[in-house]
C-alpha cells in the first residue's frame, strides 16, 4: 500500500467508525459494537504494517497544502510509532471495557462517537510531522474529550467539564501564540532530529527562550505540570473508561509527547542546553512529582488518588527528557508506555470496584480482595509496578532514569527517585494491605452482591488482566526484541544519534 | 467546447443581480407561489455563483459597464477576487437560509403573511448584496447599501410586535445617519476630483484637507452601519428580535456589506494616505468590540441576544485588519479577513438557524431553561457546537486559520499587543458557547415536543461542516480571493523584520 | 463661486442641525424630519460644491442628488409607516393593560 495512503487509512480507521456511530440510534447495540471493533482491529493491523515499514527504514509521509506557504504534514517516525502503538493497543482494551461498563447507560452512541474521535485526534498527534499539525490535532483532542468528561450530564460533571475546558483552551491559546511566533521567526517547524532552531541568529535567543517557556506552559496544562494540573483530579467524575483513556492513552500522554517533540524535534537537546532551558524544566518535573505524591497521600477517593499519582508519574517522562543524556531519554520515553499500561490497569480495576460493588472511597476497600481476587491481583501487580519493584516494568523505567541521571552528573536525581519510590509505596501499599489483609467491615459485606461465576462481567475483567500481564511480562523480558524498551532504544539510536 | 466557451463568456455577476431582483418582483406579484419561486431563485443564484467562481479562476477579474456607458457617466461593475468570494459565500449561505425558511415560514397555515413578505424582502436584500460586491464606484456602493438596508429594516420588523418594530425603526434611523454621512464624504470627493470611480480615484487622489475630511466622514458613516463598538447599540435588538432566518441574514450577510465598502475604500481609494492614527483608532475600537461584545454575550439570558452580541464581538476582529495591514502583511490580512468573513457567515448563520429551531420546538429561547424543554435536541446541540468551533477559532475551521494569519501579521508588524486581544476573544467565545452547550448536555428528563421538520435540521449542519472544513480546503478560496486583489506580498510572513 | 459656496455652507449647517436633532429630540416624527433635513443638507453640499463657474453644468451630481432624494423618500416612507405601526401597537398594549389597572 502506498505510504501516504497508509497514513490516511490509519487516521480514517478511527474517524469513519466514529462518524458512523454518531448516526446510529441508541438501541443498535450490535451494529455499534461491530463498528467499534471493526475500527479498532483495522487500526491495529494497519499500525502493524506501519511498524514494519518504519523498522525497515522507510518513513511514510503525507502532505496537505492548506494555505499558500503552510501545509499539514503527517510523518511517521519511530517516536510516533511509540505513541501510536500504545494508543492503538490500549484503544482495543478500553473499547472492550467501555462496552461492558456502559451497558444500559444512555447516550452510548454519542459516547462511542466521541471516543473514536478522541483516538483520531491522538493518532494525529502521534503522526504529526510539524508543530502546526501537532497544534491542530492537539486542539481537536480537547474538543473530542470534553463531551466524554461531561458524559454523565450531572451538575458536577458539567462543572468538571467547564474547568477542563478552561484549562485546556487557555493552554491551546498559549500554544497557538507560541507556535505563530516561532513560525514567524523560524519558518516551517518540521520536527527534525537535533532540532531546527540552532541555525538561528544569536540575537533571537531571548525570544526563543520566552517561546520555550510559553510552549512548556501550554503543553504542561495537558501534561499536568504543577500548577496547571488542577483539572485532572476534577475530571475524575467522568466514567472509568474515560478516566482510563485520559490518563493512560490520550490527553496526559499527548501533553508529555508534545514536550518531547518540542525539546527533541524543534529545539534539539544540545540547543536547549545552550540556552539553559533544561535544568529549570527538570526542577519543575521533580517538584511536580513530589507534589503529586504528597497530594495523593491525602486523598480518600480512589480515583483522585490515582489522578495525583498520574501527575507525579508523568513528570518522570519529562524529567527523563530534561536530563538530556541518552539513558535518561530512554527512561523517560519507555515510561510513556509503561506508565500507560500500569495506570490503565489501575483505572480499570477502580472502575470494576465502582461498577460492581459501588466502592469509590479507599476506606470502603477493606477485604475486597477476597470478593474480587482477579481484579485486585491486577491492581496489586500494577501498584507494585508503579512503586518500581523489579522485575515489573516500572522498575525498568526508574532504573534507566537513575542511570541516566548519574551519566549526566545529576546524582541528586537518584535521591529524588528513592524519595519518590517511598512516597509511591506510601500511597499504594496501604491500599493493597487494606484490600487483602483487612477483614471487610460487617455492614459493607452484606451490601456486596453475591458472586456467581466470574466476579464481574468478562468485558470488565479481561482488559485489566491483559494489561497487568503485560506489566509483568514486559518487565521480565524487557530486553526482548520488540518490547517497548527495545523500540525506545531504537528511537534514541536513530533519532538523536547518541 | 462551445458550451464551455458560452458559459465562460456570460457576465454571471450581472445575472446574479438580475435574478434575485426578478425573483423579488415575481414573489411580490404572485403571493401564492412565494416559496417555490424563492427556492428556485436561490438554487439558480447558487449555480450562477459557482459559474462566476469558475469564470474568475479561468479569466481573472472582469469588468462590465452597464449599458456600455463607461465611467464616469456610466455604472461600471467589476468582479474581482473579493467580489466573487463574497458572491459565492452569500449564495451558499443564502441558499441554506432559503431551505430553512421553507420550513420556518409555512406558506399555508395561520400566518401566511410572514412568508408572503419574507421572500420578496429577502430576495431584495440578496440582490442588493450581490450588486454591492460588484460595484466599482462610490455612488453605486451607496445605492446598493441603501437597497440592502431598506429591505433589511423591513425584514427586522417582520415579527410585527412592538419590540421588533421599535428595533427596526432604530436600525433605520441609525443606518440613515450612516449613509448620509457617507454620502457627504462622496460629495466632497466628487467636488475635489470629479469622479467617483474607485480605480480612477485611487490614481488621482492626493492627500489634502478635503480628501481627509471625506475619508473621515465616509469611515464614520460606515462604522455606524457596520456596528463597530461603540456604535453597535442598534444591532443586538435588531438581530435578537427578528425571526431566526432574518437574524441569520442580518448577522451573516448584511453586516458584511458596509464592511466590504470600507475594505475597498481602505485598500484601493485611500491606499496612499498616511493613516496610522486612523488605523490605530480602528484597531483600538475593534479590540474593545471583541472584549465588550464577548463579555456582554456571557451575560445574556436569551440565546438569540447572545448570538447577536457574539456578532458584535466578531465584527471587532474585522476591524483589527486596519492597523495590521502593513507593507509586507497586506496579503496576510487580506486573506485573513476573507477567510474570516466566509467562516463567520457560515458559522453565525448556522447558530441563528439552530436558535430558531430551538425556539420553535421549545417555545422560548431562554438559555437556562433549554435543558428540560425542547424535546430531542441532540442534532441541534451538535450543529450549534460545530458552528461555535469556527466562532471560537479552533482548528481545523476557517476561523482558526484567519486568527492564525491575524496573529502572524500582528507579530510581523511588531504590534504584539493585539495577540492577547485575539486570544482572549477566543477564550471568551468558548466561555459563552460552553454556557449554552452545558444546558444541552444536562441530563434531564425532556418533555415531549413536536419534532421539527427535516429542512430545519439538516441545512444548518451543512453550513457548519463548510465552516469547519474551510480551514482544510482554504487553498482554493484563498487563491480566488487574491485574484485581482489590491494587495501584494506573501500570505504567511516569516522572518520578523 | 461665492453664491455656490453659500449653498455648500448652508448644506453643511443643515447636516449638523439634522444630526443634532436626530440624537437629541425625543419624538419619533422629529427624528424622521431631522433625518430628512440631514439629507437635504448633503444634497445641497453636492450641488453647491461641485459646480465650477464658467463650465457647463455637470449632470452627474444632479443625477446623484435625484437618486439620493428618491432613496431618502423611500426611507422616510418606511420610517413613517413603522412609526405609525409602533404607535398603534403601543396603544393596543396600553388599552389591553388598562382594565387590569382598574382591578389591580
Amino acid at each position: 500500500m502506498n505510504n501516504a495512503l497508509l497514513l490516511l487509512a490509519i487516521l480514517s480507521s478511527s474517524l469513519i467508525p466514529g462518524l458512523i456511530i454518531f448516526t446510529l440510534p441508541e438501541p443498535a447495540l450490535r451494529l455499534r459494537t461491530t463498528c467499534n471493533m471493526a475500527g479498532v482491529l483495522t487500526k491495529l493491523v494497519l499500525v502493524g504494517v506501519l511498524f514494519q515499514r518504519v523498522y525497515q527504514g522507510t518513513l511514510p509521509e503525507l502532505r496537505v497544502p492548506v494555505l499558500p506557504g503552510m501545509e499539514l504534514l503527517l510523518h511517521a517516525d519511530s517516536l510516533s510509532l511509540l505513541f501510536l502503538g500504545l494508543s492503538a493497543g490500549l484503544w482495543l482494551l478500553t473499547t472492550v471495557y467501555a462496552i461492558g461498563y456502559l451497558e444500559g447507560s444512555p447516550h452510548r452512541s454519542r459516547f462511542f462517537g466521541f471516543f473514536s474521535l478522541c483516538i483520531f485526534a491522538t493518532t494525529g498527534i502521534a503522526l504529526a510531522g510539524d508543530l502546526v499539525t501537532f497544534l491542530i490535532f492537539y486542539e481537536l483532542l480537547t474538543l473530542s474529550t470534553y463531551p466524554l468528561v461531561v458524559h454523565r450530564g450531572t451538575p458536577q460533571a458539567l462543572q468538571a467539564g467547564r474547568i477542563y475546558l478552561a484549562y485546556t483552551l487557555a493552554g491551546g491559546a498559549l500554544l497557538l501564540f507560541a507556535t505563530v511566533w516561532l513560525r514567524s521567526l523560524a519558518g516551517p517547524l518540521n520536527f527534525a532530529s537535533a532540532g531546527i532552531l540552532f541555525t538561528l541568529d544569536a540575537s533571537l535567543h531571548a525570544d526563543l527562550s520566552l517561546i520555550f517557556l510559553l510552549l512548556i506552559a501550554a503543553l504542561g496544562v495537558k501534561a499536568a505540570l504543577v500548577p496547571l494540573h488542577s483539572w485532572l483530579p476534577t475530571a475524575m467524575v467522568a466514567p472509568a473508561p474515560v478516566s482510563a483513556l485520559l490518563h493512560a492513552v490520550a490527553v496526559v500522554k499527548a501533553g508529555a509527547f508534545g514536550i518531547i517533540r518540542v525539546i527533541h524535534g524543534v529545539y534539539g537537546v544540545e540547543f536547549s542546553m545552550t540556552l539553559g532551558l533544561l535544568p529549570p524544566l527538570a526542577f519543575l518535573a521533580v517538584f511536580t512529582s513530589l507534589y503529586g505524591s504528597v497530594q495523593a497521600l491525602r486523598q480518600n477517593d480512589l480515583k483522585r488518588r490515582l489522578a495525583f499519582s498520574t501527575v507525579s508519574q508523568i513528570s518522570y517522562i519529562i524529567l527523563g527528557i530534561a536530563l538530556g543524556g541518552p539513558a535518561a531519554a530512554i527512561g523517560g520515553l519507555v515510561h510513556l508506555v509503561h506508565q500507560g499500561l500500569m495506570k490503565i490497569t489501575l483505572f480499570f480495576c477502580a472502575g470494576n470496584l465502582a461498577e460492581t460493588l459501588q466502592i469509590h472511597k479507599i476506606s470502603d476497600m477493606a477485604g475486597v480482595g477476597r470478593r474480587m481476587p482477579w481484579t485486585m491481583s491486577a491492581f496489586t501487580l500494577s501498584a507494585l509496578g508503579m512503586i518500581g519493584l523489579p522485575p515489573l516494568v516500572g522498575f525498568v523505567s526508574k532504573w534507566y532514569l537513575g542511570f541516566g541521571a548519574l551519566a549526566v552528573g545529576q546524582s541528586w536525581i537518584v535521591v529524588f527517585l528513592v524519595v519518590s519510590t517511598l512516597l509511591n509505596a506510601g500511597y499504594f501499599l496501604p491500599l493493597i494491605y487494606r484490600a487483602w489483609f483487612m477483614a471487610p467491615q460487617g455492614r459493607r459485606n452484606e451490601d456486596w452482591p453475591e458472586k456467581n461465576g466470574l466476579e464481574t462481567d468478562w468485558t470488565l475483567l479481561f482488559p485489566p488482566l491483559v494489561t497487568a500481564a503485560l506489566v509483568l511480562l514486559l518487565g521480565l523480558w524487557a530486553q526482548a526484541p520488540f518490547s517497548p524498551l527495545y523500540w525506545v532504544q531504537l528511537i534514541v539510536l536513530r533519532e538523536y544519534g547518541q | 467546447m462551445i458550451l464551455a466557451d458560452f458559459l465562460l463568456a456570460q457576465p454571471w455577476f450581472v445575472w446574479l443581480i438580475l435574478l434575485p431582483l426578478g425573483g423579488a418582483a415575481s414573489t411580490f406579484v404572485l403571493p401564492r407561489r412565494v416559496a417555490p419561486i424563492g427556492f428556485c431563485c436561490a438554487l439558480l443564484i447558487l449555480a450562477g455563483a459557482v459559474f462566476s467562481v469558475c469564470q474568475l479562476t479561468a479569466t481573472g477579474s472582469l469588468t462590465q459597464a452597464a449599458g456600455h456607458w463607461s465611467a464616469p457617466l456610466g455604472i461600471v461593475l467589476r468582479a474581482d477576487g473579493l467580489a466573487v468570494v463574497m458572491l459565492a459565500t452569500t449564495a451558499g449561505v443564502g441558499f441554506i437560509i432559503s431551505c430553512y425558511a421553507l420550513g420556518y415560514f409555512p406558506a399555508r397555515g395561520h400566518e401566511p403573511s410572514r412568508a408572503r413578505y419574507f421572500w420578496p424582502l429577502w430576495l431584495f436584500v440578496w440582490a442588493g448584496c450581490n450588486a454591492l460586491y460588484v460595484s466599482a464606484d462610490l455612488f453605486n456602493l451607496y445605492v446598493t447599501l441603501e437597497i440592502v438596508t431598506l429591505a433589511a429594516v423591513a425584514l427586522t420588523a417582520l415579527e410585527g410586535g412592538a419590540p421588533a418594530v421599535g428595533a427596526a425603526l432604530r436600525y433605520l434611523l441609525t443606518s440613515l445617519v450612516g449613509s448620509l454621512t457617507y454620502l457627504a464624504g462622496v460629495a466632497l470627493l466628487y467636488a475635489g476630483w470629479g469622479t467617483v470611480d474607485l480605480s480612477l480615484l485611487s490614481q488621482v487622489l492626493t492627500e489634502d484637507p478635503l480628501s481627509r475630511t471625506a475619508m473621515a466622514l465616509m469611515i464614520c458613516g460606515l462604522l455606524l452601519k457596520s456596528a463597530l463598538f461603540p456604535l453597535h447599540f442598534w444591532l443586538p435588538p435588531a438581530h435578537g428580535k427578528a425571526p431566526a432566518p432574518v437574524s441569520a441574514i442580518l448577522s451573516a450577510l448584511v453586516v458584511k456589506t458596509a464592511y466590504v465598502v470600507l475594505l475597498r475604500l481602505w485598500f484601493e481609494v485611500f491606499a496612499s494616505f498616511d493613516r496610522a492614527m486612523t488605523a490605530h483608532l480602528l484597531g483600538a475600537l475593534g479590540s474593545a468590540a471583541i472584549i465588550w461584545g464577548s463579555l456582554m454575550a456571557l451575560r445574556q439570558e436569551r440565546l438569540k441576544l447572545l448570538i447577536a452580541y457574539s456578532t458584535v464581538a466578531q465584527i471587532g476582529y474585522l476591524f483589527l485588519v486596519f492597523p495590521l495591514a502593513g507593507a509586507e502583511t497586506a496579503a496576510t490580512v487580506w486573506t485573513a479577513v476573507i477567510l474570516f468573513m466566509v467562516a463567520h457567515a457560515c458559522g453565525k448563520a448556522a447558530m441563528f438557524l439552530v436558535a430558531g429551531t430551538i425556539q420553535q420546538t421549545a417555545g422560548h429561547d431562554r438559555i437556562s431553561q433549554m435543558a428540560g424543554a425542547g424535546g430531542p435536541i441532540g442534532v441541534l446541540a451538535v450543529v450549534f457546537a460545530l458552528a461555535s468551533v469556527t466562532i471560537i477559532g479552533l482548528p481545523p475551521s476557517g476561523g482558526f486559520f484567519a486568527k492564525w494569519l491575524l496573529l502572524n501579521a500582528a507579530l510581523a508588524t511588531g504590534q504584539w499587543w493585539y495577540c492577547p486581544v485575539i486570544l482572549t476573544g477566543s477564550l471568551l467565545a468558548a466561555a459563552y458557547v460552553t454556557r449554552v452547550l452545558s444546558w444541552a448536555f444536562l441530563d434531564v428528563r425532556r418533555n415531549v415536543c413536536p419534532v421539527s421538520s427535516r429542512v430545519m435540521k439538516w441545512p444548518p449542519l451543512a453550513l457548519c461542516l463548510v465552516a469547519l472544513l474551510l480551514g482544510l480546503a482554504a487553498y482554493g478560496p484563498v487563491r480566488v480571493a487574491l485574484t485581482g486583489a489590491p494587495v501584494t506580498g506573501h500570505v504567511l510572513v516569516e522572518q520578523r523584520p | 463661486m461665492n453664491d455656490l459656496s453659500v449653498y455648500a455652507a448652508a448644506g453643511i449647517l443643515l447636516f449638523f442641525i439634522g444630526l443634532y436633532a436626530l440624537f437629541f429630540r425625543r419624538q419619533l416624527l422629529r427624528k424622521i424630519l431631522a433625518a430628512n433635513v440631514m439629507g437635504s443638507g448633503v444634497f445641497l453640499i453636492f450641488i453647491g460644491l461641485v459646480k465650477q463657474p464658467g463650465q457647463s453644468t455637470d449632470p452627474v451630481p444632479q443625477a446623484m442628488v435625484l437618486t439620493g432624494i428618491i432613496v431618502t423618500l423611500c426611507f422616510t416612507a418606511a420610517a413613517i409607516a413603522l412609526a405609525i405601526r409602533l404607535k398603534e401597537l403601543n396603544e393596543e398594549h396600553h388599552s389591553a393593560t388598562r382594565p387590569e389597572d382598574d382591578f389591580g
